[in-house]
C-alpha cells in the first residue's frame, strides 16, 4: 500500500526548480535531464540521464535534487541515472531554446541525427549569432566552456558567442 | 561467461580511460588556448564513458569492485587498453594522429555495438558514438590541416602516421573472448570493422597528402593479454599515486 501523499505532479514541480548550474536559465526539464517519477512502494524513484557522460554538472544537479528534495521533507527516495535512450537535445522544447537565445547562447537549431551525418561528412551549416541574428558567423572552436557547447564568432557584430551544440 | 564479459567490457573502458588521461595531460599545454580547451572536452568525455563501461565491468564481475578500484588499483598487466592508447603524446601531431585512429575506430565499434544483445554495452556504444562522432570530425579536420599545411607540419603528421602504424593490427585483434561473445550477438566482429575504418581512414589520410604506410610486420601486438609498451606503467604511476597512497582520500 502506498503511504506516500505527495503527488509524482508536485515531486515534478520540486524538480523544476533544480537548474543546469552551468546554463541557469533551464531547469533539469527543459535540458531533458529528468527523465521520469515514479514510486516504488512508498519510495520515490527519480530518473535521470547526463547530457555527456563526463559532464561534471551531474553531480551539482544530484546534489541539488538532494536538498531540494530534502527541504520539502522527502527523505525516502533513490535517484536512477539511465544511458539509454540517449540524452538529446532534441528534447528540448521551442519555449526552452527561445530561454537560452534570451540568455545570449545560440539554441541547438537542427535534429540530432542530421547533425551526426553532417559531422562525418565534415559539413558545416551556418550558426545564428543569438545578438544581431546574423548567420555571418565562423566556428572558432567546435568545444566550449562546457561539453554542450561550441564557440563561434559573429563576422557582423563582432561579438564572440557561444551555441549549444546540436547533439 | 561472465568473465569474458568483464574482459570485454574492460577493453573498452581502460581505451577510454588510457587515452582519456593522455589527453588531459595536454592540460595547460595546448598550442591555442581553444585546442587546449577541445583536448580537454575530449578527455572528459573519454573519462566519463570510461566510468560508465568499468563501473559496469565491476558489476560483471561481482567481486564488489567499482570503477574506482579498477581504474586505480589494477596494475599494468592487468589493463586491458588499446595499445595505440598509451603512446605518450609527442608532438601535436602524434597526439592528434592517434586521436584520429582511436575515434574512428571508436566510432565503427560503438556503432556495431549500439545493436549488442548486451543492453549496458548497447546503452554505453549509443551514448559514446553522439560524443565520438565529434572526436572523429575534430581529429579529421587537423588531420586535412596539418598534412594538407606546411612543410614542417606535413612532415611532422607523416612521421607520427608511420610511427603510430605498427600499433594498428592491435586494435583489430579477437581471441576466444571475442569469439564468444560474437556468438552470443554481445560483440563486434573486429574484421569488419577493420574493413570501414581502413576506407575512412585511408580516405583521410589521401585527402591529407599523407602517404599509407605499407609496413605489415613489425607489428605490435598484445593488449588483449595485458602487454603493454613500457609507457602503461608511467601513466599509472601518475595517475594511480593518490589513491594508492592514500586509500580513504576523499574529495
Amino acid at each position: 500500500m502506498k503511504v506516500t501523499s505527495i503527488s509524482k505532479e508536485e515531486i515534478w514541480q520540486i524538480l523544476k526548480q533544480v537548474k543546469d548550474p552551468e546554463v541557469p536559465v533551464l531547469d533539469i526539464e527543459e535540458l531533458g535531464v529528468l527523465r521520469d517519477v515514479s514510486f516504488d512502494d512508498d519510495k520515490i524513484i527519480i530518473t535521470i540521464t547526463p547530457t555527456y557522460s563526463g559532464c561534471p554538472a551531474m553531480n551539482a544537479i544530484e546534489q541539488e535534487i538532494k536538498s531540494r528534495l530534502a527541504e520539502n521533507g522527502i527523505e525516502n527516495f533513490s535517484i536512477k541515472t539511465i544511458f539509454s535512450p540517449a540524452w538529446t537535445t532534441d528534447w528540448m522544447n521551442d519555449e526552452a531554446k527561445q530561454k537560452l537565445k534570451d540568455y545570449g547562447i545560440t539554441p541547438p537549431s537542427r535534429s540530432a541525427g542530421q547533425h551526426l551525418n553532417s559531422l562525418l561528412e565534415r559539413k558545416s551549416e551556418p550558426v545564428q549569432c543569438p545578438f544581431c541574428n546574423s548567420t555571418d558567423t565562423k566556428l572558432t572552436s567546435a568545444f566550449g566552456s562546457t561539453a554542450c557547447k561550441a564557440l563561434h564568432f559573429c563576422n557582423h557584430c563582432h561579438q564572440p558567442f557561444e551555441e549549444f551544440k546540436c547533439h | 561467461m561472465n568473465r569474458e564479459l568483464f574482459e570485454y567490457s574492460l577493453r573498452l573502458g581502460d581505451t577510454s580511460l588510457i587515452l582519456g588521461h593522455r589527453l588531459s595531460e595536454w592540460c595547460g599545454h595546448g598550442p591555442i588556448l581553444e585546442e587546449d580547451i577541445a583536448m580537454a572536452n575530449l578527455s572528459l568525455d573519454l573519462i566519463g564513458q570510461a566510468r560508465m563501461i568499468l563501473a559496469y565491468a565491476g558489476q560483471v564481475e561481482g567481486k564488489g569492485r567499482t570503477d574506482d578500484d579498477l581504474a586505480y588499483h589494477r596494475d599494468a598487466r592487468q589493463f586491458r587498453n588499446v595499445l595505440l592508447a598509451e603512446q605518450p603524446n609527442g608532438d601535436f601531431a602524434v597526439t592528434m594522429t592517434r586521436q584520429f585512429f582511436i575515434s574512428v575506430y571508436n566510432f565503427y565499434l560503438y556503432e556495431a555495438l549500439k545493436k549488442s544483445n548486451d543492453k549496458t554495452i548497447a546503452a554505453f556504444a549509443e551514448k559514446s558514438l553522439k560524443e565520438v562522432a565529434y572526436h572523429v570530425r575534430h581529429s579529421s579536420d587537423w588531420m586535412l590541416r596539418l598534412g594538407d599545411g606546411t612543410e614542417e607540419s606535413h612532415s611532422r603528421t607523416q612521421n607520427a602516421v608511420d610511427d603510430l602504424w605498427i600499433f594498428i593490427d592491435d586494435l583489430f585483434q579477437m581471441n576466444e573472448v571475442d569469439e564468444l561473445l560474437i556468438k552470443e550477438g554481445i560483440a563486434a566482429d573486429l574484421n569488419m570493422i577493420r574493413e570501414k575504418w581502413k576506407t575512412h581512414v585511408e580516405d583521410i589520410l589521401k585527402k591529407a597528402t599523407l602517404a599509407i604506410p605499407q609496413i605489415n610486420n613489425f607489428m605490435r601486438t598484445g593488449s588483449r593479454e595485458g602487454k603493454h609498451t613500457e609507457h602503461l606503467g608511467y601513466i599509472l604511476a601518475e595517475m594511480q599515486f593518490l589513491p594508492r597512497a592514500y586509500p580513504d582520500a576523499k574529495w
